[in-house]
């Protein structure tokens, strides 16, 4: 039995984990979730502020790791609109434009906000220095036109946006090292106030941040979205994949336990 | 249209599964399938997105002002565009970058290079400094001046004690410049505790990552496709 469990096929760990991925899948089950502190304070800052205000969305993911960043996107975009919180989106990354520029536009569908009045879409622009940098001074220096290619100056909404000073709030959706370029650069330089919803991956590399205040909110991975989506209460694809997750969490602690339990006998009878 | 991409996607999605079991040839065409677009598709954005609005359609506008400045039709706007004119430095400086496809031209790309270079360094040093270093030193000392005054908490103080702890021995691991022998030898230790306890907390986090791909994917394989089908 030990030398099984020691000498597992990893093809059986993997029909596990699939087993217990689908199965909540297909048949849900609410865990309950308790939000965290960073989570609050993101959405008590976006809640406090007054209509009208603005703040940029950077949608820094790729699409080989939307499942966390996206789900937290929709939470937040639902919070602004709603709040009649204008929102500019944009993104430091290449592969990104489609895929952001689609989600926005579904969203405010779905909210009835108005491009151009409402959100606003300004695309990539190569450099991730000079692109946040550039912002700082003018942000139609840096996007002369937006990703529909309009003139941003001609855009309603950017009317009275020339630089960071007028945006109140930016979230960068990231699964990469983003964050730390906002936070050197837009933070540390022009005062911008940051907040960051990251995948799991990188999450240890944001706490730092949370507590010096350069971060004012962090939305951790699956956690972060299903623990916004709480306060907004309007559960959604951060939910269904927490609870998901959890479940897939547990067999893993599980086979770990074993693993090791099963090394440390075996350790015992050749010692 | 939709229905088509949901099945291709389903069944590049299996594809790239499949190396589970073992190697084969439908992974390996997912693999290369991906990479491909991928690479291509930055391409074009980076064009559409980048050269286009910033190289190229600034410089011809400004040609056409220079033009219209020699034949006499000038006008306020084509006068403005003929600032477009200070692009052509820019651009001939990173067009130096395909100096390196010519061995005899290739010492032409140091340019481009010192310059990125020089001008990453100088915007980077202080900023990192001061985010990195002076910020996060100010985060460590800072909770002890709200100690001091009694404004924190028996949890904040053990957590601002514990942070203080965790530094300075994480610190003391990484100097070498003494031997690591009696305190400097336990201090090293709890470090590296530390530092295992940070690993262990990214290594978990890395796990909660990937399995919410695999979630994002096997929801889309039973709600999109399945749902296409039944």
């Amino acid at each position: 039995m030990l030398e099984k469990i020691m000498n597992m096929d990893r093809r059986v760990i993997f029909i596990l984990v699939a087993l217990v991925v689908i199965f909540p899948t297909l048949v849900p089950v609410r865990m309950p979730i308790t939000v965290s502190e960073p989570t609050r304070n993101l959405y008590d800052f976006i809640e406090t502020l007054p209509s009208g205000s603005t703040i940029m969305i950077a949608f820094d993911y790729g699409p080989s790791s939307l499942a966390e960043p996206e789900p937290m996107a929709k939470a937040v975009m639902q919070h602004c609109f709603s709040k009649g919180i204008k929102i500019i989106g944009m993104t430091l990354l290449p592969n990104t434009p489609t895929l952001a520029h689609k989600l926005m536009r579904k969203i405010a569908a779905e909210n009835n906000a108005v491009y151009g009045e409402d959100y606003v879409f300004l695309g990539y622009r190569p450099g991730t220095l000079q692109v946040i940098l550039g912002m700082g001074t003018d942000i139609s220096s840096v996007f002369e036109t937006d990703y529909e290619n309009k003139t941003v100056d001609e855009i309603p909404m950017m009317e009275n946006i020339t630089n960071y000073d007028q945006i109140d709030l930016l979230l960068d959706l990231a699964s990469g090292s983003t964050t730390e370029a906002w936070i050197i650069y837009a933070n540390t330089r022009y005062g911008v106030k940051i907040a960051a919803g990251v995948t799991a991956v990188i999450i240890a590399q944001m706490y730092p941040y949370l507590q010096t205040g350069q971060l004012i909110g962090l939305m951790p991975g699956y956690l972060g979205a299903a623990e916004y989506e709480k306060l907004l209460n309007a559960p959604g694809d951060g939910t269904i994949g927490l609870n998901t997750a959890t479940y897939a969490h547990l067999l893993i602690i599980g086979l770990v336990i074993l693993g090791n339990i099963a090394f440390f006998i075996q350790r015992r009878r050749e010692g | 249209m939709e229905i088509i991409g949901i099945w291709v996607a389903a069944f590049l999605t299996l594809c790239i599964y499949s190396f589970l079991y073992r190697d084969n040839p439908f992974y390996r065409f997912a693999e290369h399938l991906f990479v491909g677009i991928s690479v291509g598709y930055i391409i074009i954005i980076s064009i559409h997105q980048g050269v286009i609005p910033l190289a190229w359609e600034p410089l011809s506008e400004a040609i056409s002002a220079l033009w219209a400045e020699i034949v006499g039709t000038t006008t306020p706007e084509t006068r403005n565009a003929l600032w477009g004119l200070f692009r052509i430095l820019p651009i001939a400086i990173g067009l130096l970058f395909f100096a390196r496809l010519s061995s005899r031209h290739t010492w032409l790309i140091r340019y481009p290079i010192a310059i990125l270079i020089g001008f990453g360094a100088g915007v980077a040093i202080p900023n990192v400094l001061q985010a990195n270093i002076f910020a996060q030193t100010r985060g460590t000392i800072e909770p002890f001046a709200a100690m001091n005054a009694g404004t924190l908490s028996v949890l904040d103080t053990f957590n601002a004690v514990l942070i203080v702890i965790g530094v300075i021995c994480t610190l003391t691991y990484f100097f070498f410049s003494v031997e690591h022998r009696g305190p400097i030898n336990w201090l090293s230790k709890v470090g590296i505790a530390f530092l295992m306890i940070g690993f262990g907390a990214a290594f978990g986090n890395t796990v909660m990552g990937r399995l919410a791909l695999l979630i994002h994917r096997v929801g889309f394989l039973l709600n999109d496709w399945m749902g296409s089908i039944f």
